[in-house]
């Protein structure tokens, strides 16, 4: 590995740069670590680079990050496996820092280093380790411990191993919530790398304590284990341990752990099969979906069709549509937005029939809900019922939908709908399209707000895409074209902007026809701002039309604006002229 | 809520009456010294093992104290902490650094002034051997870490939560789940992640839609020591509301409501301010809210909502000249409490420099008051602190001369200028920081 393909002076620099007092300058010579390494060769950077390291803790957070980040990749630098082991302390101090993203990284890192160690320097050198910040002074070191148990476990001999899970055990019941919260989210982990048998006994007792923890915090984690043990367990094991306690935290006092519940439980639906899942899944998930708190029912609404995609049609229909009719007109229009978001992927799971006699009520009055955020959501979705019932049926209540998103007071909800133009566009066809949403586009390139503009120009573009060239000659080009004479320059910015974008989509031809005589008479505008816009245009304009276009009709335009009384229009005309210059000789 | 029962059943017998001392002073006024407004104390706090103590100040500077009699090289924090301290030592502290927390700012949006003056001073859990605080001044909270380099030590600040509070900060307070706080100002209360400066949840809002309807603002704001989901907020109108988070994410409804209803007879013009709640503090226990308001201390169980459990007279005599303190303004000035480790005594703050100790288990007639000067006790000013108790010691009064502007019929001297705001109870020990005006005076008992 010693290969010094850099020059030493720059190497110097960068260890130099290790100590400066710029920031900037330290975290440039932490990220090329490895030139640096690979400079100093491997005995240097064992004994030399990586003590130093060890001694630079104190540094500013991105450093650290960085730093922890590097030696995780290390072991090449360093020699080799058989000398892995002494990136272990630079690690091991990382892992005390009270930041909690350095110190995440730096047990990624050791989780790295530790998959690679030798079975030899795993027990010497790496339990230890981890046995050490288990036991450390402060919590930040036993925080950091309970992540690295699952690479520890598997090569410890029977009597570690018994010690390790005894340790664990007591993290989980650490004084500090901080500790117990680490222990709860790696307990997954380590309980995937524990022996059946002890799984069952001391992992599931573990489990159980942090179930009954008095800190939500805790007890909010011990929810996401439910997942991640349910599917460790076979089975029965899960309907005996595992669906007793989801049941109970999907009633628990705290709203916070019932929102968890309702994020989680359709992972849980697979774990414990279909039979529990009817008797005492669905039960609880329709008692969340009816929860007083209105973050819980937001959760568990925005899971309607991830649980139901493992449900069978017939228990949909019976138990939850009708928890989903009542979502869909819910105090809290948050609840709504979220049922809103995903109620559309219901469509293919119940099949044409249902779709049309049971959701399509609830699509309707969604699209004419109060909140736009509701109706953008069912409009951005609009794909996946078309493929099941068509559009036809939803067309009625779209269109007013639509116009009164596209004028709406907010310029953040016209921005969304514009978006979804496009889709639209794709999904009702060009005969609908003609008829009610072409007046709109054309009406959003003079909207009040410069953000507005700029999407309606990208939109008629994606517009001639979608329905092509001929198409947009007859409904779009000569609307925008007409655009160009507006009293406000502003506004003739827009459409120059708009030339631009749909030149390339148009070709040459029309390039020529129709949008390079717009562009060559706005030269002659008043407002400077609008010739250097011209001098920009026709500079993209370049490379799609003809040569002989360019000699004849652009460049004596540019050779004019680069004469202009304005500095700004001489510089981008003398820009543009350059760039043809450069096609020239290329070609 | 349970083991508060030990408080009350103590020892048979009233505990003794505290015998306090004077143990030092910080910042001690020179005679004639004029003191400068920046160097006035606003906040002090021990942090959770009395090993420490901050103090803020109206200029936005930041002292720290370390306790120096405990100091014992080669033990470990954890035995420290099962050890209990010799008998005979009190705490002693000794300056460790300061720092710049706040400066002054000005919001252009407003065209408003924000002070740099520190508000609020809270200890944060210790995750290695560096120190962690956070401190508030009107709007901007932000979050320290001391460490000691080579020689020096320093101060960094680790995270700024700003933006989020539209009135002024009158508390900050730390959840023992060790990962949230809250932060309260007249009209919200919001929910941060210590890790998270860019955005708080908002737990509660009492602003009403017309602000010509406001009747009633937030004064204080405290999390439960033990328990993660309840935290108490005291009104402008003297009443305390427990809420517990686990209801519902907007705790716009409180589970508990602890108010005394007033006496329709002695209503004047100024009882609405008076009975205003400067400050709250639970007892370590989580059982107990401790309250201050203009004329009392008053001690609630949490179990009980029809009225406090007890009521310490502090400014009683001063209901005659409530008039002339609403012309100065003094009325509306916010004392501070706090409670002993143990739970047997409280005290608080009042004019002249002097502060008042009062003994809250049962049987106890304790009710000590103290000046803030190297001799503690040189004016024992006793006014009954319940009508049933008897005065126990001598009532001596020690005038000041020129220093003292007024006394009133009883012969009883306060000055509205020195008014001791601020103090501090040492979590373990008997042991209390206050402060006048520049000076932090340490006692102990």
């Amino acid at each position: 590995m010693a290969m010094i393909d850099e020059p030493l002076y720059p190497i110097a620099v960068l260890i130099d740069e290790l100590k400066n007092e710029d920031i900037q300058l330290r975290l440039n010579s932490i990220r090329r670590l490895s030139t640096i390494a690979r400079a100093l060769g491997e005995e240097r950077t064992r004994k030399e680079l990586i003590p130093f390291l060890s001694e630079n803790n104190d540094d500013d957070d991105e450093v650290l990050l960085a730093m922890a980040e590097e030696l995780g990749v290390f072991i090449p630098y360093v020699g080799g496996v058989e000398y892995a082991n002494v990136l272990l302390p630079p690690l091991e101090t990382l892992c005390t820092v009270e930041e909690t993203c350095v110190r995440d990284k730096a047990v990624e890192s050791l989780c790295r280093i530790g998959a690679q160690l030798r079975e030899q320097d795993l027990v010497e050198s790496f339990i230890p380790l981890v046995k050490r910040l288990a036991s450390g002074e402060w919590f930040a070191a036993r925080v950091s411990s309970c992540g690295l148990f699952h690479i520890a476990y598997p090569t410890a001999p029977d009597a570690l191993k018994t010690e390790l899970r005894t340790i664990y055990g007591q993290l989980c019941q650490d004084d500090m919530p901080m500790v117990r919260r680490s222990a709860a989210t790696n307990l997954g982990k380590f309980a995937a790398s524990v022996e059946a048998p002890h799984l069952k006994v001391d992992i599931m007792s573990i489990f159980d304590d942090l179930t009954q923890d008095d800190q939500d915090s805790v007890r909010l984690l011990a929810v996401e284990g439910c997942a991640a043990l349910g599917k460790l367990l076979e089975p029965q094991d899960c309907v005996a341990h595992i669906l007793p306690v989801i049941v109970n935290f999907s009633q628990d006092k705290s709203w916070r752990v019932r929102y968890m519940v309702a994020n989680q439980l359709y992972e849980l639906c697979e774990a414990v099969g279909p039979e529990p899942t009817r008797s005492d899944l669905v039960p609880a998930y329709v008692r969340l979906l009816r929860d007083n708190e209105a973050e819980v029912r937001i959760a568990a609404a925005g899971k309607v069709t991830k649980f139901c995609r493992i449900l069978n049609p017939e228990l949909t229909i019976q138990h939850i549509l009708p928890c989903v009719k009542e979502l869909s007109t819910d105090s809290s229009q948050h609840v709504r937005s979220a049922l809103a978001s995903v109620i559309m992927g219901m469509a293919p799971i119940l099949g044409k029939d249902a779709t049309i006699e049971q959701l399509l009520p609830i699509f309707l009055s969604l699209l004419k809900d109060e909140f736009p955020d509701v109706r953008l959501n069912i409009i951005s979705k609009l794909d996946q019922v078309n493929q099941v019932i068509g559009i036809d049926l939803l067309s009625q209540s779209l269109l007013p939908a639509i116009v009164e998103l596209a004028e709406d007071r907010h310029w953040r909800v016209r921005l969304a709908i514009i978006e979804y133009i496009p889709l639209l566009a794709s999904q009702l066809g060009v005969g609908f399209f003609d008829d009610k949403l072409g007046a709109l586009c054309m009406q959003w390139l003079k909207d009040k707000v410069y953000s507005i503009r700029d999407a309606a120009a990208n939109n008629v573009k994606r517009l001639a895409e979608e329905f092509g060239p001929d198409w947009a000659m007859q409904h779009i080009v000569p609307q925008v074209l007409d655009m160009i004479n507006n009293p406000h320059y502003l506004y003739r910015m827009t459409i120059l902007h708009a030339i631009s974008l749909l030149a390339p989509v148009m070709g040459s031809d029309i390039t020529c026809s129709k949008l390079l005589p717009v562009v060559i008479n706005a030269s002659k505008d008043r407002v400077p701002n609008i010739k250097f816009n011209v001098a920009k245009v026709l500079q993209s304009l370049i490379p799609i039309v003809d040569q002989s276009v360019v000699e004849k009709t652009i460049r004596p335009c540019l050779v004019e604006l680069s004469e202009d009384p304005d500095v700004d229009v001489r510089f981008f005309a003398g820009q543009a002229l350059e760039s043809s210059d450069q096609v020239m000789m290329s070609s | 809520m349970n083991g508060g029962d030990e408080v009350v059943a103590a020892p048979p017998g009233p505990p003794q009456l505290l015998d306090w001392k004077f143990s030092q002073v910080f910042g001690e006024r020179t005679a004639g010294e004029e003191v400068q407004e920046v160097d006035i104390i606003s906040a002090i706090e021990f942090d959770k093992t009395g090993d420490h103590l901050a103090t803020g100040d109206r200029g936005g500077r930041v002292v720290l104290f370390e306790r120096t009699d405990t100091k014992d090289h080669g033990v470990s924090r954890r035995d420290l902490e099962r050890m209990d301290y010799p008998i005979g030592r009190h705490p002693e502290f000794r300056y460790k650094t300061e720092f710049q927390s706040h400066e002054p700012e000005f919001d252009y949006l407003k065209s408003l002034e924000i002070e740099e003056k520190i508000n609020k001073i809270r200890w944060c859990q210790t995750a290695n051997s560096a120190l962690f605080l956070l401190s508030t001044n009107d709007k901007t909270i932000k979050f320290w870490k001391v460490t000691s380099q080579e020689t020096s030590l320093v101060a960094r600040s680790r995270r700024v939560y700003a933006h989020a509070h539209d009135y002024h900060i009158n508390s900050i307070s730390n959840n023992s789940d060790g990962e949230t706080f809250i932060s309260a100002d007249d009209l919200r209360i919001n929910l941060w992640n210590l890790d998270i400066s860019n955005q708080s949840f908002n737990i509660v809002d009492v602003k009403p839609a017309n602000m010509e309807d406001l009747t009633e603002v937030i004064t204080s704001a405290e999390f439960h020591p033990t328990h993660c989901n309840m935290l108490a907020y005291s009104s402008s109108k003297g009443s305390i509301r427990l809420i517990d988070l686990r209801q519902s994410a907007l705790c716009d409804s409180h589970t508990k409501l602890f108010e005394e209803p007033e006496a329709p007879s002695s209503r004047s013009f100024f009882t609405e301010i008076i009975a205003s709640i400067s400050d709250i503090k639970f007892a370590k226990d989580g059982r107990y809210i401790l309250s201050r308001d203009y004329m009392t201390l008053k001690l609630w169980d949490i179990n009980m909502d029809s009225g406090p459990v007890a009521t310490f007279q502090v400014h009683e005599y001063l209901r005659p000249k409530l008039c002339d303190l609403y012309e100065n303004d003094s009325i509306f000035d916010k004392f501070e409490c706090c409670l002993s480790g143990d739970g047997l005594r409280v005290a608080t703050g009042s004019y002249s420099n002097l502060f008042r100790v009062f003994g809250c288990a049962s049987g106890s007639s304790e009710a000590t008051t103290l000046e803030a000067t190297k001799n503690p006790m040189r004016r024992q000013v006793q006014t009954p602190s319940r009508p049933s108790r008897s005065l126990s010691s001598i009532t001596r009064v020690v005038r000041r001369g020129p220093e003292t502007p007024g006394v009133d019929a009883n012969g009883n001297s306060f000055d509205f200028t020195t008014k001791l705001l601020h103090l501090a109870w040492h979590p373990t020990e008997n042991s209390i920081a206050c402060a006048a005006a520049n000076s932090l005076y340490v006692y102990y008992a």
